[in-house]
């Protein structure tokens, strides 16, 4: 392997400072003791105390959580299942529907976002369903998050040895019983990557929920965008950085948990 | 000269599995060409062969892990290819092991009884019993990761029999232990057939592990049975030259008809004339054929002692020699024919011979062999 | 050559018909599969279909059937020629190439410097690359406004170079949101890219010096090549998402800088005119499709699982 020498060095951290600048900047000015944004000018820490006075914020909060965990719950679901599916079985049309899947990691989300605002606006023209809102939010986010659970599912399953399920068949074990005792608590931590990869990816979106939102539904991403078209200001900044440290936390747990663990006496 | 008689002990005749005309097909290559085999209750069989001959998938469809795309197997004499995997009365023992990562040795070895709800009273002695017999008792909470290979391979083992299955199935299972643990394992498991009297059937690609353990050895090639029979006999007895070469080593010459002996044969070869007596030379009908003995059957002396005279002596040439402490191997040349000879060293002191050194090669008749191809 | 599907396999151990198949099949993905077709993969339908639309005075959508929307994208409006939109597309094009160019040159030593790291260091660095990548990216674009404003460390350096006037901040404008785009999609490249830094066989560069090639030709005969599905895969996970950009355009890019994102953005917000919207919705589709499958082909000809 090649020894990395001073200039890779150099270039390379100038990247990492690239791409934590934001992020920095951020934390900084969170602290900043001007009212409107703008310059420095000196250190505070009021800016969270106002975050916790303001009942907008407060509910954007709630609702992105609720957004977040009801989507989740879904899609992990519905996810888990089609990546099992995926990896197990043939069904005709199975390699173009497969293909299918993957628009969504794909797609602009704008071009996403669009598509199904148009699509809940006809519905609800024609049907009376779906007007927009928090069931429209949920309905998009898990739209999107499946494909990502489904291909972290997927994968573990094409990643396991075939000879244990076999094994489990050989020693009497019916379809159900192995799923159950064999299959299932193998995939358990696929399943629960799968799903703080859809938490994350509902948490941090912004472009289809802001489209496809509706009156009392708004949520952080969606709060913050209006608040920094009108001016970047401290307190926004704040609410910024409490986002980003849950991220930062929930990256590095997130991590830690997938190193592969070392176990007593392993040879 | 007859074989001498085998040397296991006899088994029960019944058939614990059948195999008729058994094909398999994955797209234009055939991993099994109308392959049929009995194997007796109690028996220790093995299927040897080369990577690639359809032993491992001939394994495979016993067990219910594949399908077979015409034929017939039978077990215990019951149909088996219209029943699914888990109802058979068979086990696999796998060549990875297959153990639950996240099951402890206790619940990997009772996890068939615990599919099949036997209740606990009955299951209790026999999962105490299955870890006894394999001795891994000290281990029964332990996870497989952290195991050694060869305590892996007992759990795996264990795991199977407790069960109490008509047949077990054992894919290479000794394949990923060091040479030393492979050698004690197969004494064990040699051991533990013979006291259980469960059928065995083992897959192998290691011609020496086969000769150990089996009674009974089927020898396949190119999806199909090259030869079977008892392990004395396939080796003593090759019918073609694979078999001759797979087992063990031979000596290979081609061989003219000169005529015969009574019940032997004489044969113009490129070492001379030679009278053979071995399998197949009284029943053989052809002019021209191939030769084969065994090289620990060829006598090595010394061109002026007595035993230098008489029938099938052919001088010699020693080209190199390979010591290997309990035996020394010599590579010969016989009048620009290669011949290699095993001989033991049974004697205090250096009997042997040096390269370059003359030498009469003793090729004793009974011991040429006539093989079909 | 495609085989019918066989009456009866053995998978994993368990024996299935055909028709068990099916219904496993059903009961397993068919649930995901249903939600993604409808909702998503109809409204994809939809706009493809709405595109050939009218807008009607008040903004609903109205038959006839009409070729306009995508006369007036290419160029041809109501008014003869009219470039603004063929622009956007283009700009479009030429803006998300450029990124992903620019994210391909920051990508490459990045990758290099990972891969290089002792074992220990080397999961650090990997985890330093990824945390940006899960932070929230309106945050992250919103804060260059903050970085690139007027009175910002890096404003006064493009003063002091002459790159810049007094007082004015360096966005809006096309150097913003290549800033934007580069900070987005960076980890997106850097992470395929390691991978196949990672499993690099040297011994091929090893050859090559040994051979007489200087450092330059190493590179380009027998370490290039090996990285180029790593780099695929990751071009087009940075390029098709870049086109249809509308966050990074909106806050760090100005008039001159609109594109296809923002484009649809203005339809489907205050123009309303969700025919026209969805014609350059389609557009944006049309290059997903076309990434895609220059991926399968790309990744076919490899032999390997692709990106995904």
């Amino acid at each position: 392997m090649k020894r990395v020498g001073l200039p890779l060095w150099i270039v390379s951290a100038l990247l990492y400072a690239f791409l934590y600048a934001p992020i920095v900047v951020v934390i900084v000015f969170s602290f900043n003791a001007a009212r409107y944004g703008g310059p420095w000018q000196g250190f505070t820490t009021k800016w969270y105390g106002v975050l916790l006075d303001s009942p907008e914020k407060l509910l954007a909060a709630k609702n992105t959580f609720i957004l977040a965990f009801t989507s989740t719950m879904i899609a992990t679901i519905l996810g888990t299942l089609l990546g099992y599916g995926l990896s197990r079985y043939d069904f005709p049309g199975k390699k173009l529907f497969s293909w299918l899947m993957y628009i969504p990691v794909v797609i602009p989300d704008i071009v996403m976002a669009v598509a199904m605002l148009m699509f809940y606006a006809l519905v609800r023209d024609s049907l009376g369903l779906f007007p927009l809102g928090m069931m429209t939010m949920v309905l998009s986010h898990v739209t999107f998050q499946i494909p990502f659970v489904a291909i972290v599912v997927r994968s573990r399953m094409v990643g396991m040895d075939p000879a244990i399920e076999e094994a489990a068949h050989d020693l009497g074990a019916t379809s159900l019983q192995t799923f159950w005792y064999v299959t299932l608590p193998l995939l358990l931590p696929a399943v629960v990557a799968g799903a703080m990869l859809a938490f994350t990816l509902s948490l941090d979106d912004f472009v289809v929920s802001f489209f496809t939102t509706g009156p009392g539904a708004t949520t952080l991403p969606i709060l913050i965008y209006s608040s920094v078209k009108r001016g970047i200001t401290p307190d926004i900044n704040a609410l910024s950085t409490l986002i980003v440290l849950v991220s930062v936390v929930g990256t590095i747990v997130a991590t830690l948990l997938q190193r592969p663990r070392r176990t007593q006496g392993e040879r | 000269m007859a074989v001498a008689e085998s040397s296991r002990p006899v088994r029960s005749e019944r058939p614990a599995v059948e195999v008729e005309g058994l094909v398999r097909e994955f797209g234009t290559f055939r991993a099994l060409d109308d392959v049929s085999l009995t194997i007796r209750e109690g028996e220790f069989f093995s299927l040897l062969g080369p990577s690639g001959c359809g032993k491992t998938t001939l394994l495979r469809i016993i067990a219910g892990l594949d399908l077979a795309d015409g034929g017939v197997v039978r077990i215990g004499g019951v149909d088996a290819l219209s029943i699914p995997a888990h109802k058979r009365p068979v086990n696999t023992v796998f060549q990875s092991y297959a153990l639950f990562p996240h099951l402890s040795v206790r619940d990997n070895v009772s996890f068939g009884l615990r599919m099949k709800n036997v209740p606990a009273a009955e299951a209790g002695p026999r999962l105490q019993r299955a870890l006894e017999m394999v001795q891994i008792q000290q281990f029964a909470d332990r996870k497989p990761a952290q195991l050694s290979g060869g305590q892996r391979q007992r759990v795996a083992l264990a795991r199977a029999l407790v069960n109490e299955p008509k047949v077990l199935l054992l894919d290479e299972p000794l394949g990923a232990l060091d040479l030393k643990l492979r050698k004690e394992l197969q004494v064990e498991l040699l051991t533990l057939q013979r006291r259980l009297g469960i059928t065995f059937i083992f897959v192998t690609h290691d011609q020496e592990e086969a000769l150990v353990m089996s009674d009974r050895i089927a020898l396949m090639r190119a999806g199909k049975i090259e030869q079977l029979g008892e392990a004395d006999m396939i080796y003593e007895r090759p019918r073609t030259r694979f078999v001759s070469q797979f087992l063990g080593s031979c000596n290979l010459f081609a061989g003219k008809a000169a005529g015969r002996d009574g019940d032997a044969l004489v044969v113009e070869t490129a070492l001379g004339k030679l009278r053979a007596e071995g399998y197949g030379c009284s029943a053989e009908a052809r002019v021209e054929f191939t030769l084969a003995i065994r090289p620990e059957k060829l006598y090595l002396t010394a061109p002026d002692s007595e035993n230098a005279q008489g029938e099938n002596r052919v001088p010699v040439v020693v080209k190199q020699l390979i010591y290997i402490g309990s035996e020394t191997h010599y590579l010969l040349d016989a009048n620009g024919h290669e011949l290699i000879t095993y001989a033991m060293n049974a004697r205090v002191g250096s009997q042997g011979f040096d390269i370059g050194q003359s030498a009469v090669a003793y090729l004793p008749a009974a011991a040429l062999v006539v093989l079909e191809d | 050559m495609k085989k019918a599907q066989p009456t009866r396999a053995i998978r994993y151990g368990e024996l299935l018909t055909r028709g068990g198949q099916r219904l496993r099949s059903a009961m397993t993905s068919g649930w995901g599969i249903a939600w993604v077709t409808l909702f998503l993969l109809v409204p994809l339908l939809g706009i493809a279909w709405i595109s050939f639309m009218t807008r009607g005075t008040y903004g609903e959508i109205q038959w006839p059937a009409t070729f306009a929307n995508y006369q007036r994208l290419l160029g041809f409006g109501v008014l003869g020629f009219d470039s603004q939109y063929p622009t956007i597309i283009l700009r479009s094009l030429v803006l998300g190439g450029g990124a992903t160019l620019v994210c391909l040159i920051a990508a490459l030593p990045l990758s290099f410097f990972i891969a290089g790291q002792p074992e220990g260091r080397k999961q650090i660095a990997l985890t330093l690359v990824v945390i940006p990548f899960w932070t929230n990216l309106l945050i992250r674009t919103y804060a260059w406004q903050i970085l690139l404003g007027q009175d910002s460390v890096l404003a006064r350096l493009a003063v002091g170079l002459g790159l810049a006037e007094v007082g004015r901040p360096l966005y809006p404008s096309a150097f913003a949101v290549y800033i934007g785009m580069l900070c987005a999609y960076l980890p997106f490249l850097v992470l395929p890219l390691y991978t196949a830094v990672e499993k690099l066989d040297w011994s091929i560069a090893e050859a090559a010096a040994d051979l007489g090639a200087n450092r330059v030709q190493v590179f380009r005969h027998a370490i290039l090549p090996q990285l180029l599905p790593g780099m695929v895969a990751g071009i087009l996970l940075v390029f098709i998402p870049a086109i249809g950009q509308f966050v990074i355009p909106d806050l760090l890019g100005g008039a001159k800088t609109v594109m296809l994102g923002n484009a649809i953005q203005q339809q489907f917000g205050p123009s309303r005119d969700w025919p026209f919207g969805s014609a350059i919705a389609f557009v944006g589709m049309a290059v997903v499709m076309l990434g895609l499958w220059i991926n399968t082909r790309v990744t076919a000809a490899k032999g390997e699982e692709g990106m995904l």
